[in-house]
């Protein structure tokens, strides 16, 4: 079992990869057992502080053990480090279904 | 006796070698060095917007270092925009976090935490990967 997190900007697996995390407007969950996927909204998008903790906070909540964006904050670093929940990050301007492709060969 | 100059911790390096300007009649061969360390320092405290006690305390410096290498990344900054000079980014006295790594085959940069056992990329499974600690 493996899930994996993908920051979107929409939800829908046609929508654009978002390279934020902590502000990231969906995240993209990826079963790789099941091959499902599900989009949850970021409610702490648009917050001042503490974007990047709290979504590392609701990262555990999803039993996340991957998450691909294009930047981590350092405090969430910290926190996913700690976790022991592996980030990745890449630059590419591609779409959520194109990731999913790539990561479940 | 020589001061020691201590290893700051830089989370990741830029990924970038260096900036150059363009549209001028200017062709300075002249350049500024700016150093890993002062990049992180622009980018903890202008672009992931935190003050300069927590940028210090996540670099393993003190806060007057901190303020230092803050000042010289700025000045360096202004000093190649306003005299149209390169930028080039050198190591300097920098300590990568030793935990995360870079792809060879499709410049995936990821850490590996303790509990995974397989030292793949895990975007595209290949083994080309490289602690981004050994890049000088
Ligand atoms: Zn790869």
């Amino acid at each position: 079992m493996s899930k994996t997190v993908i920051t979107s900007l929409g939800n829908e697996l046609t929508s654009q990869f978002d390279k934020r995390f902590g502000r990231a407007e969906w995240f993209c969950v990826f079963d790789s057992e099941t091959k499902g996927s599900s989009f949850i909204k970021n409610d702490f998008a648009d917050s001042n502080q503490g974007a990047g903790t709290k979504a590392a906070e609701l990262m555990v909540e999803l039993k996340a053990d991957k998450i691909i964006s294009g930047d981590f904050g350092p405090k969430a670093k910290e926190l996913l480090e700690k976790l022991n929940i592996q980030m990745v990050v890449i630059q590419d301007s591609t779409s959520i279904q194109n990731i999913v492709e790539r990561i479940s060969i | 006796m020589p001061r020691r100059t201590r290893l700051r911790k830089v989370v990741a390096p830029p990924e970038f070698k260096g900036y150059k300007p363009y549209g001028t009649y200017k062709n300075s061969k002249e350049y500024v060095e700016l150093l890993y360390e002062e990049y992180e320092a622009i980018k903890l405290s202008d672009y992931d917007l935190m003050n300069h006690k927590e940028a210090s305390e996540l670099m393993g410096i003190s806060r007057p270092t901190f303020a230092r290498i803050y000042e010289s990344a700025r000045r360096k900054i202004a000093k190649a925009f306003v005299e149209t000079k390169e930028i080039r980014t050198v190591f300097g006295n920098t300590q990568m976090d030793d935990s995360w790594f870079i792809c060879n085959a499709c410049q995936a940069r990821f850490t590996i935490p303790k509990t995974l056992k397989q030292n793949i990329c895990p975007m595209c499974s290949s083994d080309q990967i490289e602690s981004l600690n050994n890049q000088k």
